[in-house]
Parts: structure tokens; sequence; C-alpha cells
């Protein structure tokens, strides 16, 4: 998958601790931690933004290997619940998180820990299975996305192409890597033998803004919260000359957000990418060119290079007519081959063939850009990440038993109702440690009644008249 | 309301944490301050003092001790 002895001498990563680490190394961290693992199998990857992981996520590849990557944050019991459902042969994990398994250690670098499990190939994985991914990275269902070989080589070589990436480019994480546009990032600069600037450090932390200008961090990847923190932190008054683009995805950015954000490119002789993709079509699916950022504003672009979007109506039908809603259906090598819900699906071969239908309801102008305006599945995006509904309605049932709820609410902020009023804290609690988000992203509204409609459904135009 | 008590009004209600607790909080050292939190928690130190905080002063307001300092800038004292 990664060729890194082309690049051998260029520098791949740069780390917190201000290490630079050149291609060359990093093939060697890679064939040093792989060659323990003799045959193809499955490996759970507990990542961080640092070396150990990203060394374990290009080694796995490269070896193919099959990584799921999970966060090295994910809360215990939803990995062991991971674990009992995939039975990986090997766990790669930050070396201080080893004692929370009964595993043995085989081999230790760079701080992490590469642990063998009691399994041994329980599950056959098929021949094109290169990397599992969760799909929302929140629920913490073991709902998972397989990707092949080829889906992330087409992805990474059309990302490159449309954001025009060469061996010059040092991109700063500000995402994580478990979360496929952060992914993304890595994968397209280390394809191209550019630099990552390996970051654990958020916006609002003064390590992070020190990291960039140290290493002068050339793009800045942001999920629509990222751009509002940036906004917050009077990005258009900081002096960053090394910056030259920003790319925004992970959800609609505010109108007002992308006329600001596209008007300091153009001022700056910067470029602003608006982007749209789906872990289900390995990262990217459509972006907004620079040139067409001021015209064009709220719209997610045209299809990436290699790959053709077009609205179908309830009939499967394709729209023709401009500025009719249809559900967004995007074609490409890139879309993934399915999903995995247990063990046994690992050797399920391609069942989409190319085809992949979004849930996102959109139109198209006369130009033939892109805009999506509803969603056709209950879910919200929250801080980038896909949160259903349903989903999550039911995590609270299950736990809370007997309780009454209801989900609906506006991206970056889900309302909860429910009917106990002692139970507010708890539920938020408990939320926000399953889901992994910050308790700010949930409201929870004490009513005396959820409605619903003869046939037991919730009505959530009831609740919420304007934003369902 | 005196300075004292719209400062630590401002990480309580952020964070869901009680006032005596609040003296010995850095980012990170609980869950609810991380990026998130912090937005909220810069919102409400703002809104009760009724200033506006420097980027500088934004990102390097680390902690319950390091904010006092940084609002001595602005002619609060906590």
């Amino acid at each position: 998958m990664w060729n890194l002895q082309k690049y051998k001498n260029n520098i791949a990563i740069i780390t917190e601790e201000n290490k630079k680490i050149t291609y060359n190394e990093l093939d060697l961290y890679c064939t040093n931690l792989t060659k323990n693992i003799k045959k193809r199998c499955l490996v759970f990857n507990l990542c961080r933004n640092e070396i150990g992981s990203l060394a374990g996520y290009v080694g796995f590849l490269n070896s193919k290997t099959v990584p799921l990557l999970l966060s090295a944050d994910l809360d215990e019991e939803l990995l062991l619940n991971c674990i009992e459902t995939y039975k990986p042969d090997y766990i790669n994990l930050p070396s201080e998180l080893r004692d929370k398994f009964n595993y043995d250690c085989i081999y230790e670098n760079l701080n992490y820990s590469l642990l063998k499990t009691p399994y041994n190939n329980e599950y056959p994985l098929y021949e094109d299975l290169a990397l599992l991914l969760t799909t929302s990275g929140s629920t913490g269902s073991p709902k998972l996305v397989r990707q092949s070989y080829k889906n992330i080589k087409v992805n990474t070589e059309s990302i490159i192409k449309f954001l025009k990436i060469n061996e010059n480019e040092r991109a700063i994480t500000t995402l994580p890597m478990t979360y496929t546009y952060g992914l993304s990032v890595i994968n397209t600069h280390l394809y191209s033998g550019a630099s990552i600037i390996l970051t654990e450090k958020g916006l609002m932390q003064e390590e992070f803004w020190k990291q960039l200008k140290e290493n002068n961090a050339t793009s800045l990847a942001g999920v629509p919260y990222t751009y509002e923190m940036l906004e917050r932190l009077k990005f258009f008054r900081m002096n960053l000359p090394s910056i030259n683009y920003l790319t925004q995805s992970g959800g609609k950015l505010p109108f007002e957000l992308h006329k600001n954000f596209s008007r300091w490119a153009k001022d700056n002789n910067k470029k602003f990418i608006v982007m749209y993709g789906m872990t289900e079509a390995t990262a990217r699916i459509a972006y907004l060119p620079n040139e067409k950022s001021q015209e064009k504003y709220g719209s997610i672009g045209i299809s990436i290079p290699g790959g053709r979007l077009s609205l179908i109506d309830d009939d499967n039908n394709e729209i023709t007519t401009p500025n009719t809603r249809g559900e967004i259906v995007y074609k490409g090598d890139n879309v993934t081959l399915g999903y995995a819900q247990k063990g046994e699906d690992l050797i399920k071969g391609d069942e989409r063939f190319s085809i992949l239908k979004t849930g996102d309801i959109g139109t198209f102008d006369e130009d033939g850009y892109f805009y999506i305006v509803g969603r056709k599945k209950r879910f919200l995006k929250i801080f980038g990440n896909r949160v259903n509904l349903d989903e999550t309605e039911n995590i609270i049932k299950s736990y809370f038993k007997n309780i009454q709820c209801a989900c609906c609410g506006v991206d970056d902020e889900m309302h909860i109702y429910i009917t106990n009023s002692l139970l507010k804290e708890e539920v938020l609690s408990y939320l926000s440690q399953k889901t992994g988000l910050n308790k700010s992203a949930f409201k929870i509204f004490i009513i005396n009644e959820i409605p619903k409609n003869e046939a037991g459904k919730i009505m959530y135009k009831n609740l919420e008249p304007v934003s369902v | 309301m005196s300075d004292t008590e719209k400062y630590i009004k401002a990480f309580t209600s952020s964070f869901n944490v009680k006032p005596k607790d609040v003296k010995n909080l850095k980012y990170e050292s609980i869950d609810e301050w991380n990026s998130v939190g912090h937005m909220s928690l810069i919102s409400a130190i703002e809104k009760n003092f009724n200033i506006m905080l420097e980027s500088s002063d934004i990102i390097s307001f680390n902690s319950y001790e390091k904010g006092k300092e940084i609002l001595k800038k602005y002619n609060i004292n906590i």
C-alpha cells in the first residue's frame, strides 16, 4: 500500500516532542512491529495521534494484516464488546493501557505494546479486505465499515489530485486518525511523501499553535465545530504565513462561516475547500473547488475525480432537472465493500458494487453543483460524527429500564426528551460516556409524556416542529 | 455577585462541577474540560465579566489558577 522507500529521506512524521522521523525510519518501525505477526489476521489498533498508532496502521496495511482502528480512549465496556464480537489475533495499544488486558506482550516500541490474544484466525478474512473503521466513531456499536486496498488507493489518489498535494506539504493533525476524514489526511500525505505533524493537542491549547508555527504547517482540516472554534479564536487576525489551505468536511458549515472563511482565503491568497464524504465511501465523495468557494456558498460541490454524483427520486430514477430534491447517490471505486456487524461478516465480499446511497437529500443547480437540503434517515452530525437518533434512543432504553425517551435536535446539539426528572443527570453522564461526546452535545428536556400516534410511534414533529 | 463568585460560576456552569471542586481544575483534568468544554468556559467568562478575551489568552487559559492570572490583565482580581 505504502511505498515508504520511494521518499526514504523525506520527513514523514514530526511528533509532539519535535522528533523528526524520515520515511526510512518509519519503514523500519513498521517492519520491526509487523515481523512479529506471521500471517494475515485481524488486529485492533488503539489509536492516538502518536507515532506508535501510525506505525501500526501503516505497517499493518503494508503487511496485509487487517487493522480495526479504535480510539485508545474508547469506553472499556465497548472495547471488550468489540473484542468479544470480532476476536482479534493481536492488539496494538499505548503501553500504559496494557495492564487492562490479561494478554502477553510480544513486542514493545515507541511506548506502544503489541499484545497477543488467545484468538487465532477465528474468522476468515476476505482477500481484498484492508481496513475496518467504525461507522460513526461514536455510538460505539460494533458495526464496522469494510474498506478494500483498492478503496483506499483510489480515494487517496483522487484527493491528492484535487487538493494538489505534493511532497512539500506539512499537514498538522486536527482530527483523530480513527475518523475517516482525519485518516484521509494521513493517507494522502504518506502517499505523496509529504510530512504529517502529529499532535494530540487541540485548537484550544497553546501547544498546538506552537507546534503549527514552529513546523510551518501548510494545511488544516476541520469539521464545522473546528471552524466555530477558529472563528472564536479570531483566526482571521492570526499571522500564519505557512498555511496554504484549509479543508472542511464532516457536516454542513453554517452559511456565515462558509462566507467568512472563503473571504479570508481570497483576501490572503489562500485556499478554502469544502468537501463532503462518508466512511462508507472510504473518505471523500465531493468537493467545492476553491475558485467556486465564494460563488457557491453552501454547496458541497462536484464529484471528486474518478467518481460520479447523481440524485434519484423515490422510484430510484435519476433526476435530470436542476433544483429538484432527491437522494444523493455516489458511484466510484472508493465505495466500500459494505458493513460488518459480526465476525462472520469479515469474509463477505463487495456488496455495493461501487454504488452508495448516502441517505442525504440534495439538489443540484444549473451548473451541476450539489447542495444538501435534508436527510432521509434520522441522524445528526455531532462534532463531525454521524450519530443515529434511533440508535441513541436504544442505548438509553437498554440501560435505563422502563424509561420513556425520544431523541431529536439539530447538528451539534441533540435534544433528549425524558419523563423522569430524577434521571436527568444520569442520562446525561451515561450518554456522554457511551458516545465519547462532550456533555454539551446533549440537552435533556423533562416532559410529562412522549407524544405518540395510534400506532405507538413517537411523533417527533410534536416535540420539535421546527428542527424535525 | 462578587468577582470570585462569578469566576467560580463560569466553571460550575460549564463543567457541571461543584464550587468546592473548581480550584484544582486543569485543561483535560476532567472529561468535560476538552476543546468543546473550553469554548463554553470562555463564553461564560466573557459573559459573566462582560469582556472579550484575546486569542492568546483563550489558548493559555488552561487551569483555574492560570485563568486568575489572565483576568488581571482585564483588571479583574479574583
